[in-house]
């Protein structure tokens, strides 16, 4: 936090505004609820000021060059020297007395110059663009556009349906030459491969020569280009955006927890796109979350509930599942991939029937340093916030294997995960019973007694814990299959069978449980809780050897060692 | 409060009957004569006046290119969201892929549509045109959703000057000068 006397006072206006030390005008204006309208600007890139669309009227207090004493006006006040030409808002850092004009005459009349000249190569592709209707060129052509071209000569001709990379195609005749995404891919993906060649109105955004954009952060070069030059092909003339209804989501493909809104229309899901949290992934996301949501109609998705590979009510199928977890010998394997919820109603079944052990799969993969961690599972601090597991997983279920093999673990029940996978052998999974709740067919799912299919993130609500120990909320984009059962529905009614007593078994109330006095979650409902997320205390688990290294907003308590 | 109105006495004429029984016949054989204002429908069929809303169909250009390029404004705007329409991108091969875009699937379902004519007001493209076919009937709802096949067959060719997506691929050709 910045101490109250570093903060600088200056004027828009007319309204005084106290700003922390380099906060530039587009911010500063922000904070008053108005906005400047920009494109070259974005608040986690160094500034441009190249598009020129921010002009302001800029001006200091004056002072009398003989003197050097401040001059005043008649009633006292600091006469202000207002500069002849505008100045650009994201270029302009706060200074003690400046004063901006934003929507004085010169001002308005600049940003009108600005968009004409932007308009005069801009092509009219307004119904077959997929940026049309979140596209700040379109927005401030109708609130600083003239309505009718002057220009009688030939317009530009670029190319089109340019194939930059293998989930980008760039539109040149669209761009506006903001420079947007040449930052990004300098100074946050760190692989620099676009650039401009020619000049003037020729200046055409192209990769450079042998290369392409195949970074795992690509497509955020789509979300920042303010026009609709940059394109996913997988979006692409697929919907228009204003039939989309946007859902706050979490991306489930590590533990980093990046926040993401999900767009869907009538039960079928669009894209993913990052959302803004700057404690956690500023506005960026990587490629491969956005293909998560294909998961969701995928073609091996499990729609049924099925006894023995005999298809069956979910209701059946949970009376069924309850009644082997009675009978002794059985061990649970929880999932990282499962929400805070699931595994607080997991741990309770596993509590009540007496397990003879609670089992999670680890999942490592590469760390880049950005927003991919080392750990590929959302929630694997969940388990160990709630209580499922004491320790940090392994990849291998070779312990339970053995239990298995010396007779001692009768029947599996396995959520989310699969057994063979995990790494027990064929011969293992086929001594014991089986009972999987999963999304997805797999060599558990062919072999399972008791088969209960279950939602994708994208179809339930729930938390998640990221390696920050921030707890994140995701909610429900789209209705599950017909067959399926939430997650957490059928593990509370499974614990209420076992336990003859009721159990909650939705979002809310079960967080009436979790968020009980004493508890690390205390106070904390689903509902209160923010977008933001919230840090929870992880003290207790500093004695863990967690593996993450360092990424955007992450620094590891401990070194990172390699455990094994 | 009721109001209590008085009848018109009879005159003596009216009181006569006859006279007005002839009056009212000598009407009858004047309109006999004249040209008749009602039609024999459906053999007779009325002339539609210019600017009718009749059923919404699509059209093709003057050179037979489809003129929708599926921007989805109609289906946006459609009150009563009889509008459903499939995006897909024109392949590169194409004689038209230089716009991109066009309608994979483009269905109007005519139990739903209320002729307001939002969709041929908001269509960009003048794609969309509300024509004079004013009558229908089908044995099943399915018959009274128009695919993109029959609303082409409906709608025919529209003699437009634009030739807008022409223009852009001949300064393509042309080049930008540079």
């Amino acid at each position: 936090m910045e101490e109250k006397e570093n903060l600088i006072t200056v004027n828009i206006d007319g309204q005084d505004l106290q700003v922390p030390p380099g906060t530039n005008m587009v911010e500063a204006a922000a904070m008053l609820g108005k906005e400047i309208p920009h494109y070259c600007y974005h608040p986690k890139l160094t500034i441009a000021g190249n598009c020129r669309m921010c002009l302001v009227e800029l001006g200091m207090p004056g002072r009398d060059r003989a003197t050097g004493e401040p001059m005043v006006n008649e009633d006292g006040t600091p006469k202000i020297m207002w500069m002849p030409g505008p100045a650009i808002g994201c270029g302009t850092k706060a200074a003690p007395g400046m004063h901006i004009k934003t929507d004085s005459p010169k001002a308005l009349e600049s940003r009108e110059a600005v968009t004409e000249f932007l308009l005069i190569n801009h092509p009219l592709d307004c119904p077959i663009c997929d940026q049309a209707g979140e596209c700040t060129l379109q927005e401030f052509s109708s609130s600083h556009g003239r309505g009718y071209s002057r220009f009688i000569e030939q317009k530009n001709v670029k190319p089109k349906r340019t194939r930059l990379g293998p989930r980008v195609t760039l539109d040149d005749e669209r761009c506006v030459l903001c420079s947007r995404c040449i930052r990004f891919c300098d100074e946050v993906a760190g692989d620099s491969v676009l650039g401009f060649t020619d000049r003037g109105s020729y200046s055409t955004l192209t990769c450079f020569p042998g290369k392409e954009l195949a970074n795992n952060y690509s497509l955020n070069t789509v979300d920042i280009c303010p026009v609709g030059a940059l394109t996913s092909t997988d979006f692409r003339f697929k919907m228009r955006v204003w039939f989309l209804k946007e859902t706050n989501s979490i991306d489930f493909e590590t533990s980093v927890g990046v926040n993401t809104v999900v767009s869907a229309r009538e039960g079928t899901i669009y894209r993913v796109k990052p959302r803004r949290n700057d404690e956690v992934n500023d506005t960026w996301m990587p490629d491969s979350g956005r293909e998560l949501y294909k998961q969701v109609e995928s073609g091996d998705r499990l729609k049924k509930c099925a006894i023995n590979s005999v298809e069956a009510s979910a209701t059946d199928a949970i009376a069924k599942a309850s009644e082997w977890l009675q009978g002794g010998g059985v061990a649970i394997v929880g999932s990282g991939q499962c929400s805070v919820e699931e595994q607080f109603a997991l741990r309770a079944i596993s509590d009540g029937i007496g397990a003879k052990g609670v089992y999670l799969v680890a999942r490592y993969g590469e760390d880049d340093g950005i927003l991919m961690s080392v750990d590929r599972n959302p929630n694997v601090r969940g388990a160990l916030m709630t209580g499922l597991v004491n320790d940090l997983p392994d990849e291998q279920l070779g312990e339970l294997g053995a239990k298995i093999d010396s007779g001692e673990v009768t029947t599996v029940f396995s959520v989310k995960e699969d057994l063979v996978a995990g790494g027990l052998t064929e011969d293992q999974v086929g001594k014991v019973k089986i009972v999987y709740l999963g999304t997805h067919e797999n060599a558990t799912s062919s072999r399972a007694d008791v088969l209960i299919a279950g939602l994708t993130q994208f179809e339930k609500s729930g938390t998640v814990i990221n390696q920050q120990f921030r707890l994140q909320k995701f909610s429900r984009v789209v209705p599950g299959p017909g067959g399926a059962i939430e997650d957490l529905y059928a593990l509370a009614t499974i614990q209420a069978n076992l336990s003859g007593e009721s159990y909650p078994s939705t979002i809310g109330s079960i967080w009436k449980q979790v968020g009980t006095e004493g508890s690390v979650f205390e106070g904390i409902s689903f509902q209160s809780l923010s977008d933001q997320g919230q840090l929870l205390d992880g003290s207790a688990f500093e004695r863990l050897l967690f593996r993450e290294g360092k990424s955007l907003h992450f620094e590891p308590k401990k070194e990172a060692v390699a455990a094994d | 409060m009721s109001i209590v109105i008085k009848r018109k006495p009879l005159n003596f004429l009216e009181k006569l009957y006859l006279p007005e029984i002839a009056r009212g016949l000598s009407t009858t054989f004047k309109k006999i004569w004249e040209k008749p204002v009602t039609l024999e429908y459906p053999e007779q069929r009325p002339t539609i006046p210019e600017g009718y809303r009749g059923v919404p169909t699509l059209v093709k250009d003057p050179e037979g290119r489809e003129k929708c390029v599926s921007c989805q404004l109609c289906e946006f705007v459609c009150p009563p969201k009889a509008i459903r329409i499939t995006p897909g991108e024109i392949p590169e091969g194409s004689e038209y892929a230089h716009v991109e875009k066009g309608p994979q699937e483009f269905e109007i379902d005519m139990l739903r549509c209320i002729y307001c004519g939002m969709c041929q007001e908001v269509c960009p493209e003048e794609a969309i045109w509300l024509q004079n076919q004013f009558s229908l009937s089908g044995y099943s709802r399915e018959e009274l959703v128009n695919n993109k096949e029959k609303l082409y067959e409906l709608g025919g060719t529209l003699p437009d000057e634009h030739f807008k997506w022409k223009k852009k691929k001949e300064a393509a050709e042309h080049g930008s000068g540079h």
